[in-house]
């Protein structure tokens, strides 16, 4: 189980690193302990380490689907403050729907990608245990949606592209949620996003389910992380529907066809961003790297369509999904 | 019924009235022992017959029953009007799911359907429309490729032929058999609506027990209006889910097409006897007596 690999790898990270950078704190303490600071010893355990931990992570270039669902939620994962942060910069948050609230749990606002101003939004699920309550891990209301759509029609009013990040749990399923008509804040961001005229990118970057992430998703163009997945439902919930049993979920998610290589072969989806060995979680830097450069060519592509065509090509690609 | 009026219209129609009242229960040989049918609500007992008299309403408790497609278009269309569209398209086991082709079969047999979505052009009340209707007896009316093909291929329809366009939902959400391709169903289904809507056509969308999941969140809440049946259970999130995710009790009447009504995403709810006079009033309400670009 990846689980385990990654633990291991984890501690392993640690000895590496305290025995390449020795605090003075670990100094003191070997002498107190009447240690000798031995450096070739020292040197060779580092070396067995890290070919222990590079073995370990080879072990991680065949995933089940399971481990990339695993590897999808994990929580060391960047999340949406942190792609708008390093891929854009002057990043101005706009907030709330203006009919009666803000929705926390959907980020956006306007900022500049390569010098253009776009509108970006995404899912904010949070980093911390508080911050993941507060934005009900990434599960938005219909003020969200109503938000991101208020967001999309002033990008087509100002010929600003959209680039979405998606990463969401599904809409939340509450009470007021229901009330305030989830379906129909969904349906019509589904309606309206169809025939914007200008580019739209989405970037699923976690865990993509349901209409809660399709909310924001109806693009021109679909990325996907190496690790992540997307499907119409999150496995626990397809495995209770199916089978009355959430236990199952491992089943299901062998049987979904919901990663990015499946997503990529049956073409719903347009491109692959690799992650770091292991999982996005263990360098940052490296996805990021990967997905500005994926992110620029698509972006200079469909701008050099007109809006037309844009929303043409839009209505095509999900035309031609299913039969 | 009258049988003249059954044969004198040749075998489209013929065809369409037999399959009517298959789902109707009411095609027994009159030889036959009558079928039994009992209210799922007050448990009052009548033969299938008399059923079909109130349209499976009960008299008893009013409760509206679920019915099947060609019956409801039974009820809405002019007679010798039906047209059906697309009737040999059937869904497909496009991820490979271990023993869905199966399940479809034997739904198929069942019913006499081919997925659980009947679409059709005719008049209702002397107004050429395009009418859909999904079936909650197949597969609880979840929406798979078929649907939303079937679904979108009649909106396209009714957008070509500038005709308007009425869809009855009952549906228990995506057909999760067809995983990531029924999701996108609702983006392709919601992106005709959108066209359909852009260019000037009407959509009536009817919600019937029960609308849920990816339906509602689609083409069913798009509607230039939207009508439900008394009582039909209408909502995104299940009941089950939202009560596991609160964890306390839903108050009575929740997500029913009268709280949906007071919340303000419904303009009426119309009992199944007045379905077709309200459908014809608007209907006429839209094509008569108007001044274009004026």
């Amino acid at each position: 189980m990846i689980k385990d690999i990654l633990k291991e790898v984890e501690s392993l990270d640690h000895r590496i690193d305290a025995l390449q950078n020795p605090t003075p704190e670990d100094d003191a303490e070997k002498q107190l302990l009447g240690e000798e600071t031995a450096a070739p010893a020292d040197a060779e355990t580092v070396e067995t380490l890290v070919a222990r931990r590079d073995e370990l992570l080879e072990q991680c270039r065949n995933l089940t689907p399971a481990d990339r669902v695993f590897l999808a939620r994990h929580q060391g994962r960047p999340r949406v403050d942190e792609y708008i942060h390093e891929l854009f910069t002057d990043f101005f948050e706009q907030r709330g729907d203006r009919q009666c609230s803000d929705d926390q749990s959907i980020l956006g606002g306007i900022a500049r990608y390569k010098g253009i101003p776009v509108t970006v939004l995404g899912h904010r699920k949070g980093s911390t245990l508080e911050e993941n309550m507060r934005f009900r891990f990434g599960m938005p209301e219909p003020e969200g949606y109503r938000k991101a759509l208020r967001l999309m029609e002033q990008a087509e009013k100002f010929g600003r592209p959209i680039i979405t990040f998606i990463d969401t749990p599904g809409a939340y399923p509450g009470k007021e949620a229901e009330e305030r008509g989830q379906g129909e804040a969904i349906a019509r961001n589904l309606a309206e996003m169809s025939g914007l005229t200008v580019p739209i990118i989405s970037v699923v970057t976690g865990e993509g389910s349901s209409g809660g992430a399709l909310g924001i998703g109806v693009a021109n163009r679909i990325l996907m992380l190496e690790n992540a997945v997307y499907s119409v439902l999150s496995p626990e919930g397809f495995a209770s529907i199916l089978w009355k049993d959430s236990t199952r979920s491992g089943e299901a998610c062998e049987i979904m066809k919901l990663t990015a290589q499946d997503l990529l072969a049956d073409g719903v989806v347009e491109e692959v961003i690799p992650e770091p060995l292991g999982g996005a979680q263990r360098d940052h830097k490296a996805l990021f790297e990967a997905l500005d450069a994926a992110l620029e060519r698509h972006l200079t592509q469909l701008c050099k369509m007109n809006g037309k065509a844009l929303a043409e090509q839009r209505y095509k690609k999900y035309r031609q999904i299913g039969l | 019924m009258n049988v003249g009026k059954i044969f004198a219209l040749g075998t489209r129609e013929r065809t369409f009235q037999l399959k009517a009242r298959r789902d109707a229960g009411t095609d027994n040989p009159r030889w036959r022992a009558p079928d039994f049918f009992t209210c799922k609500k007050c448990e009052r007992r009548a033969t299938r017959q008399v059923w079909a008299s109130t349209l499976y309403v009960c008299p008893n408790c009013g409760y509206h029953h679920p019915v099947g497609g060609y019956y409801r278009l039974s009820m809405v269309l002019d007679h010798g009007t039906f047209h059906e569209l697309d009737g040999e398209l059937e869904g497909k086991n496009v991820l490979e799911f271990p023993g869905y082709d199966e399940k479809l079969e034997k739904q198929r047999a069942k019913t006499g359907l081919n997925d659980a979505v009947v679409t059709a052009y005719g008049k209702v009340g002397g107004v050429p429309a395009v009418v859909a209707v999904l079936d909650s007896r197949f597969f609880m009316g979840s929406m798979g490729t078929a649907v939303g093909e079937k679904v979108t291929r009649a909106v396209e329809y009714a957008t070509n032929k500038h005709l308007p366009l009425i869809i009855f939902s009952a549906s228990g959400g995506a057909r999760m058999q067809e995983g990531i391709f029924s999701l996108m169903q609702m983006a392709k289904t919601s992106a005709a609506i959108q066209r359909f809507q852009a260019k000037g056509g009407l959509y009536i969308s009817y919600l019937t027990h029960p609308t849920t999941g990816g339906v509602t969140a689609s083409f069913a809440s798009l509607g230039d209006i939207t009508l439900a049946e008394p009582d039909a259970l209408i909502g995104f999130a299940g009941p089950r889910v939202i009560e596991q995710t609160i964890g306390e009790k839903l108050p009575k009447g929740f997500q029913r097409a009268e709280y949906l009504l007071d919340h303000g995403f419904v303009d009426k709810v119309v009992p199944r006897g007045e379905m077709k006079q309200t459908l014809t009033q608007l209907l006429k309400l839209h094509t008569q007596g108007r001044k274009r670009g004026a």
